[in-house]
């Protein structure tokens, strides 16, 4: 049994100006001790989806489809039964660690609250706790850095706070939404190689949500492409990046220059990422598809396997016709 | 969001040397016409005519205007002609009827409360656009210098409305009215003058934030003159909150009018306020004319909360989290 | 003009700024940030210079400097060979034509109120205010078209553009001067990653076509690899290393520029799981009081005790790559 399990999730949004469908049927396995990509950019849905898999919607959303996690089905778990969840087997760094951390508590009190809650561990048991998780994290100066409050610290400590709180619990899956996203590279760099010792240490798995490429590349054994709220691509790291099977994946690898090689003239997607409210009936990828057919303006392609390729993809193309 | 057919032409125009075509195409699409936009206030336009309390506070509020105007075509009697007929019979005679020509009935003295809720409607709804009025203009700019130029001049002219704030206002405006006499543009000076404090300060807390757009600073890396900036970036931008603000500040001009007029310090005989009016209702309301106070009443109470409902629906409307 | 003339010299720039202490009295002396320490360049007609370094390296504020946004507290910036520092307002306002600028959040650099328009005739209309209202609508036209958006959407507004297409109405205000130099600050590290590679693209076909020199700004070093000439590296508002670009990542001989190439992931999984990463140590010293001597010591594996003692000087040993080290790679 895997550890998570999503089917056919769907995700809608409704505004003032019509539904939104952020999310449109999405499959995808993770197993224990995984760590799984979610690459896409703005408006793909890629933060959606784990939003709906922790239970953690805006208000106007709502899911259908089945997400089971160890074998419980979480779509129909009330809040309650969630937050239980959520506290001990799952857990989320975001983007911006000061917006989830609380700016009026110390960081020593914040950490041990959970502890406290969940765990029944007393005051001195959860600071010690707290203390040792800092010091896994490799937060140099724990013991004066727990006194502190969240303003006091720099970026890329609160982001190794948030991490070090998330692990707390020893959750089996820890969901990490752009978690360098705001940080400068070299502070990257070093969150990344502590995430990737996190998994080893504590055996997590991950679902990193990022758009940034390189990122994957390091630390992710799959990846699932995602635009327009679909999945385009889900395949091994190795593979999506050797032998990219969707024309969005091969336009975006193309896109980014590369620090290591020359490149003259970059390879551009042309046009402009999809408007969520008016998605085409086809793949969303379509208008922006230079190979685009008939068929594909009118109908979305199924997640398949192709040839003897382990990995599956989207598109109504064969990989000869792509080339 | 415009026409389908403009977003895809421009989504094809990309810049590569092999769709150059394309964009001839597109230079020669731009003799075609040019496509309409929707500004942020014809946006909030519609958003205002989807709140129904707004709209239906609209109407009554016009309603009010029109009938101040129109009213006195259909009057029998002027606003300081006694009926000596019905003098000190109030409370048998005096009732609200259609066949004397007392729509309304009449007041202690026997005079027409139908023509002196009209001219109170006047005087009142005058009070309170000629407040807000001089608050919004001289409070805009006021506000608007105050926080683009920032530094000393900044200080200094807060620390003025600081000061000016500190002086108890209503004292003040009673001590202009007993030493100058009661007259209405004593009335009208008195409460302008004071009105526009709050309104700079308000004014100015937005002029900071807006002045460290990136776009405020494109105008001065262009070299826009500062006051032009002003009037073109910043001012525009102000009207959502100026507007907002406004419109709750009406109802707070009329209240202080009838305040003062309930003291007796108002307008003078035989002109008349709503306060005043209110004012002589409740002094006779134990004599069983309980028109003489509700008529007014009625009037008052429906202009408040027309404009608290058209503030809310503009606040919704101009909601800066929406853009 | 030809290529190759030097454009713009900046020699020792510093930008302090004054800081309130927390709970501070308002008599008390405020405390000198310098954000900008020292930083000497010069550019030259058609080139591109890019300026790399972390959040809060004083990258942006050097820009702002340049055209006067933020106040310079010494050195010199010549332009053409005026003199730009110590301008007044109106003086400075010719040279504003020449120079312009494109911003990092697309949306946020143009002006909600106002449609494309008027947005991309401003700095005409604010240098030239007699320009006919036919030659007006041409140019923005000619613009319009020129950065690859339809003309005939003149009369929409930002909000009902992508942020590559408000990217790109920036960058057709920032044109309509016909300027000879456009400072970019961090102009696509807001826009999506297939985004990116179209403005990128745009602004180096723009510079072929029109002769514009560049200032690229941005924490992306890959991009500013991809775009620059040559590339400066600032760190805490000290320069730390200047080079031709492919020199630079070649051979970086700065410490902090290697730790600083070495963080940048490759995405390409062969490469990237079996490269050895130096990871930088500790954390950015507050700019408030940085260390003595080099400002990087603090972090650097190489770091002895002249370091501490004596701020290195940038100097060069081979032609257009200058370092400031004591222990130069």
């Amino acid at each position: 049994m895997s550890l998570l399990e999503v089917r056919d999730l769907d995700v809608t949004f409704s505004t003032n100006d019509g539904t939104v469908r952020a999310v449109n049927k999405i499959s995808f396995d993770l197993e224990a001790g995984e760590t799984l990509a979610i690459v896409g950019e703005s408006g793909s849905g890629k933060s959606q989806a784990v939003f709906a898999i922790m239970g953690l919607l805006a208000d106007n959303g709502s899911t259908s489809g089945s997400v089971l996690f160890h074998g419980e089905e979480l779509t129909h778990l009330n809040d309650t039964q969630l937050n239980k969840i959520r506290a001990n087997d799952m857990a989320m760094i975001f983007q911006d660690p000061m917006t989830s951390l609380n700016p009026y508590m110390r960081v020593r009190d914040q950490m041990s609250e959970v502890l406290q809650l969940h765990k029944g561990m007393s005051k001195s048991e959860a600071y010690n706790a707290c203390v040792s998780m800092l010091e896994a994290v490799k937060l140099p100066d724990a013991t004066s850095v727990i006194n502190r409050f969240p303003h006091e610290c720099s970026g890329g400590m609160r982001q190794r706070i948030m991490i070090a709180m998330s692990l707390l619990c020893q959750p089996k899956l820890l969901i990490a939404d752009e978690p360098t996203t705001a940080l400068d590279v070299t502070v990257q760099a070093q969150i990344m190689a502590l995430l990737r010792r996190v998994q080893d240490d504590f055996g997590t798995a991950i679902i990193l949500i990022t758009h940034d490429l390189g990122v994957v590349a390091g630390s992710c054994e799959k990846t699932l492409v995602m635009y327009g709220g679909r999945i385009l691509e889900y395949a091994t790291t190795k593979e999506i990046f050797a032998a990219p099977s969707h024309p969005y994946t091969r336009g975006l690898l193309s896109a980014v220059p590369r620090l290591d090689t020359e490149t003259d003239e970059l390879v551009t997607i042309p046009g402009n990422p999809p408007n969520m409210m008016e998605l085409p009936a086809g793949c969303p990828f379509a208008p922006r598809c230079e190979f685009a057919k008939d068929i594909c303006h009118a109908e979305m392609p199924e997640l398949v396997a192709h040839g003897d390729h382990e990995g599956l993809r989207a598109c109504h193309l064969s990989l000869e016709e792509l080339s | 969001m415009g026409s389908v057919a403009s977003e895809k032409a421009n989504q094809l125009a990309k810049h590569n040397p092999k769709t150059r075509k394309i964009e001839q195409m597109a230079q020669n699409m731009a003799n075609t016409a040019p496509v309409k936009g929707r500004s942020l206030w014809q946006d909030a336009y519609h958003r205002f005519f989807q709140n129904k309390a707004a709209v239906i506070s609209v109407i009554a509020l016009t309603a009010i205007v029109l009938f101040s105007f129109i009213g006195p075509y259909f009057a029998v009697w002027s606003n300081e002609e006694i009926d000596w007929a019905r003098l000190g019979k109030a409370t048998e005679m005096g009732a609200p009827s259609l066949e004397n020509g007392h729509y309304f009935g009449i007041d202690n003295l026997g005079r027409d409360l139908y023509s002196r809720v009209i001219q109170g409607t006047q005087v009142s709804l005058m009070v309170g656009l000629i407040g807000a009025g001089i608050a919004v203009f001289v409070g805009t700019f006021y506000g608007a210098a105050a926080g683009y130029f920032g530094g000393r001049i900044d200080s200094f002219m807060m620390r003025l409305v600081d000061i000016l704030m500190s002086i108890p206002f209503m004292f003040i405006l009673i001590l202009m009215l007993v030493v100058f006499g009661r007259s209405l543009y004593m009335l009208f000076i008195g409460i302008g003058l004071l009105a526009w404090l709050d309104m700079a300060r308000i004014v100015r807390g937005q002029t900071l934030t807006i002045k460290n757009k990136e776009y405020v600073e494109a105008a001065i890396a262009t070299g826009v003159p500062s006051l032009t900036i002003i009037r073109r970036h910043i001012v525009p931008n102000l009207m959502g909150v100026v507007a907002v603000y406004a419109t709750l500040l009406v109802p707070g001009m009329i209240l202080t009018e009838s305040f003062i007029s309930f003291l007796g310090l108002g307008v003078q005989e035989p002109n008349t306020s709503w306060g005043a009016l209110i004012s002589e209702g409740a002094g006779t309301i134990n004599y069983g004319t309980t028109w003489q106070l509700f008529v007014p009443l009625f009037f008052f109470v429906v202009t408040l909360f027309s404009f608290f409902f058209i503030g809310d629906g503009l606040r919704d409307a101009l909601d800066p989290k929406d853009r | 003009m030809s290529k190759g003339e030097t454009l713009l010299e900046v020699s020792g720039v510093k930008v302090d700024f004054n800081i309130k202490p927390d709970g501070a009295m308002p008599w008390t002396k405020p405390l000198k940030l310098h954000a900008v320490n020292d930083v000497s360049f010069d550019l030259k007609r058609g080139e591109t210079l890019g300026i790399v370094g972390e959040s809060g390296c004083g990258k942006s504020t050097l820009a702002r400097a340049i055209i006067s946004l933020v106040p310079t507290s010494g050195g010199s910036i010549v332009w053409l060979g005026d003199e730009l520092v110590g301008l007044s307002k109106s003086e400075m306002r010719p040279h504003r034509k020449e120079i312009q600028m494109i911003f990092q959040d697309p949306l946020a650099s143009l002006d909600p109120r106002m449609n494309i328009g008027e947005i991309i005739a401003e700095p005409l209309k604010t240098h030239f205010p007699r320009t006919p209202k036919k030659e007006i609508v041409e140019r923005v036209k000619e613009m319009m078209s020129k950065v690859g958006l339809l003309p005939n959407l003149v009369n929409r507004y930002p909000h009902e553009f992508s942020g590559g297409q408000c990217q790109r109405i920036g960058i057709a205000r920032a044109l309509i001067l016909n300027p000879k130099l456009i400072i970019c600050d961090e102009p696509v590290s807001a826009l999506d990653v297939s985004i990116q590679a179209q403005v990128i693209n745009l602004l180096k076909e723009l510079q072929n076509e029109l002769g514009l020199s560049l200032i690229f700004i941005a924490h992306d070093l890959s991009v500013v690899k991809h775009v620059s000439d040559r590339i400066m590296v600032l760190y805490l508002g000290n320069a730390m290393e200047i080079s031709s670009s492919a020199e630079l990542y070649s051979h970086p001989r700065h410490p902090y520029t290697n730790l600083l190439i070495s963080a940048v992931p490759i995405p390409d999984p062969e490469i990237e799981l079996n490269r050895e990463i130096s990871l930088i140590e500790g954390e950015l010293p507050s700019p408030l009081s940085p260390p003595s001597g080099c400002v990087f010591r603090t972090r650097c594996p190489k770091a002895q005790a002249i370091c501490a003692a004596e701020k290195p000087e940038m100097k060069s040993e081979t032609k257009d790559h200058m370092v400031a080290c004591h222990f130069p790679d």
